[in-house]
């Protein structure tokens, strides 16, 4: 142990990380509502200029900010404890988790410079061959080594634990943790390769063209699997933590760690289902990958089903009684439960819109349309990131030592980011869906723009201005826990959910690393081997870089 | 195995019930493609982004009737355009669309229709369609391509006969 206080090592690394998180959030929300507001005829970009030069550039920052760096660090943070806790054990070595914050936030502030400077408003998806400073993808590539190293310290830390503690079963919250970063890990090597191989010499003018198909393979390869490095973390709340929180008990152990061993094995294999338009990618490809893509759902059924069941465990244990009447016997005062319930409920939708994307021929119909966006905004805009303030409604006090600020105004903030992503992500869905609205696009300076879309661009803008409400109702939440808030009387402590059954009668295969992880390997192999070999052949790399914005 | 796997007989139920639910959206999905010709795009042929638009078929894009009612478009996408972005057939004509860009990443979306591609310089995107309703459907950019995104747009008119 480090210091007087046990896991205080641990503490300080997760509290850096999820406040520059949050920090993230508070600056790349500010986009939000702007760009709502501007579909339905509002331009306030234009107050901004030269500042933020265009609804392209704020789109951009918007992405990176909320997308890509809220979710990464807080998960971060939040993995230091969840793999950290359950063992028992602090972090094997800390400098090594100390060195990833490090390069991390360096990454950060290299990436934010040319993206503050409109230097780089590729958006976050940065398709070549738009090309933007060499200095947001030399970040970018900080940011996401810093998470691989961090990675390498939770495993440090396992291995070290499985020498003092052979045959014991590995805590769940722990192997949830661990099979996140290992799915990172293998998942992030699609766009290194894009990012290392060829966007950075040629942005450094060391490679002078690039091809774009071989490009959106390999940042594909990286794209699914980020969701659902966003998404797990969210899962090991809702599977380990939720049913403490309401009362219960985890469901079932085994199929909780069967989902996580089905996510790590189905959730990178699936990429072209992000490329069922494109013109290099063969339809058997496409095919082949959105079975996979299907597959990947089997493990969210089986999350639905143990989660629903853990919570009505809980509220039956707290007196609920009826079909769904125990619904109501469920916490709902409690701001970390409710943000977390209603995360789930918006999830849910946020599901069925992703098995329509995932569906094939019936893609055509919404791919690259603003039902997107409307889809992704329920996933990580309400799954992921209502999920993580929900944590945070007891991970902060529990990191500072102090009362949540109040109870109420973060009560308020769960509902009216449910109420706000409900008209918002309604709005979006169905623009898509019946006027085949393009997505990341200014509409509001489109000439296309048709008056039927006017109801539903007001809608979102309602949504999106509601949604912002709740986002300063969360920033006061955090400022006010930090630093106006009194100490706690009893310490705060991470709810560790019980499991129902014995996790240790689980049968042995739900314990071992090496028949999984070939599983993974030969799924990859094999879905991306040979059509990855092909176009790696056949590609021209003679697409030179455009700056368009 | 060193222990005995215990699921709840309603777990296993919805354990059956999610399998069922996934194979059937796969086999449907599965059979009206491959089956009833409901396909995503597929590839057609590559093309050199730095003179497509001087040689070829793209060097003079638009639309050319192939035989009575069918027809072929070429449609070359540049930032902020499509040329042509103007395109009139007769009702019930069967069109087949072939999109390329001589610069950044576009989108090919016909709104109405399943006509949607991307659009990747150095590839050439093609889908075919059948007009049998009379009226203008608009085309737009559907990938961010720049600042000038949102004014990317054409019509496809269809005449009645």
């Amino acid at each position: 142990m480090t210091g007087a206080q046990p896991f205080a090592r641990e503490r300080k690394l997760a509290l850096w990380n999820v406040l520059i998180a949050i920090t993230a959030l508070f600056v790349g929300s500010w986009f939000g509502p702007l760009q709502a507001l501007e579909h339905a005829g509002i331009n306030l970009y234009k107050w901004l200029a030269p500042g933020i030069q265009s609804y392209y550039q704020g789109l951009t920052i918007h992405a990176v900010l909320n997308a890509l760096v809220w979710t990464t660090f807080f998960i971060v943070g939040f993995l230091t404890l969840t793999v950290t806790y359950p063992l028992k054990r602090p972090l094997r070595y800390p400098w090594v988790n100390t060195l990833a914050l490090v390069v991390m936030a360096l990454g950060l502030v290299i990436a934010a410079i040319p993206l503050l400077l409109n230097e780089a408003t590729v958006l976050y998806t940065f398709y070549p061959p738009m090309k933007a400073s060499s200095l947001f993808y030399l970040g970018l590539t900080l940011v996401v080594v810093g998470s691989w190293i961090a990675g390498y310290g939770f495993f440090f830390t396992y291995l070290a634990w499985r020498r003092e503690h052979p045959g014991e079963r590995t805590p769940f919250l722990t192997f949830a943790s661990l099979v996140t970063m290992v799915l990172w890990q293998v998942a992030t090597l699609g766009v290194a390769a894009e990012i290392l191989g060829m966007l950075l010499p040629w942005s450094l003018g060391v490679l002078s063209g690039v091809d774009s198909q071989l490009a959106r393979t390999l940042f594909w390869f990286t794209g699914h699997p980020l969701v659902y490095f966003w998404l797990l973390p969210a899962y090991i709340s809702w599977y380990g933590m939720l049913p403490k929180q309401a009362g219960g008990k985890l469901f079932s152990d085994l199929m909780a760690r069967l989902a996580f061993w089905l996510f790590l094995l189905l959730s990178i294999p699936v990429g072209f289902h992000h490329q069922y338009v494109d013109p290099g990618v063969p339809p058997v490809w496409k095919y082949l990958h959105a079975i996979l893509t299907l597959s990947v759902v089997f493990p969210s059924l089986l999350t639905a089903f143990t989660v629903i069941a853990s919570l009505e465990m809980g509220a039956r244990a707290r007196g609920g009684k009826g079909l769904l009447g125990w619904v109501l016997k469920l916490p709902w005062k409690d701001p970390s439960f409710t943000a977390q319930a209603l995360a789930m409920i918006l999830f849910a939708f946020g599901g069925i819109s992703g098995i329509t994307n995932a569906s094939y021929n019936v893609n055509l119909v919404v791919h690259n349309t603003i039902w997107v966006p409307g889809h992704l905004h329920l996933t990580v805009g309400s799954g992921v990131t209502l999920t993580f303030m929900g944590i945070l409604y007891w991970l902060l006090p529990h990191l500072t030592g102090k009362q949540l600020w109040n109870r109420k105004v973060a009560l308020a903030q769960a509902w009216t980011w449910f109420i706000g992503m409900i008209f918002f992500s309604n709005a979006f869905h169905l623009l898509g869906l019946h006027f085949g609205v393009p997505r990341r696009t200014a509409l509001g300076a489109a000439p296309y723009n048709m008056p039927e879309w006017r109801p539903f661009q007001i809608e979102a803008a309602i949504g999106g201005t509601i949604l912002f409400v709740s986002l300063l109702l969360f920033i006061a939440e955090v400022v006010g826990t930090l630093w106006a808030s009194k100490p706690a009387e009893k310490p705060v402590e991470m709810p560790i959910a019980e499991s129902l059954d014995d996790p240790r009668r689980a049968p042995a295969f739900l314990d071992q690393w090496r028949p999984w992880l070939a599983g993974v390997v030969l799924l990859i192999l094999l879905a991306y081997g040979p059509i990855l070999y092909e176009m790696l052949r056949t590609a021209q790399f003679n697409t030179p870089g455009w700056r368009v914005w | 195995m060193n222990g005995q796997v215990h699921i709840h007989p309603w777990e296993k139920r919805w354990i059956q019930f999610s399998i069922v639910l996934l194979v059937t959206f796969m086999l449907a999905v599965g059979v009206s493609a491959f089956a009833f010709g409901f396909q995503v795009p597929a590839p057609e042929r590559q093309v050199d982004p730095n003179t497509v638009a001087l040689e070829g078929p793209f060097a003079n894009p638009g639309l050319r009737e192939l035989a009575p009612g069918k027809y072929e478009v070429y449609i070359l996408s540049q930032i902020w355009s499509f040329v042509p972005n103007e395109i009139r057939i007769p009702a019930g004509s069967t069109v087949t669309f072939y999109v390329t860009s001589k610069d950044v990443q576009h989108g090919f979306l016909i709104q109405g229709t399943n006509i949607n591609v991307q659009v990747v310089p150095g590839y050439v995107s093609t889908l075919t369609h059948r007009f049998d309703k009379p009226g203008t459907y608009l085309f737009v950019c559907t990938e961010y391509c720049g600042i000038g995104h949102q004014g990317m747009y054409g019509r496809l008119i269809v005449e009645e006969r």
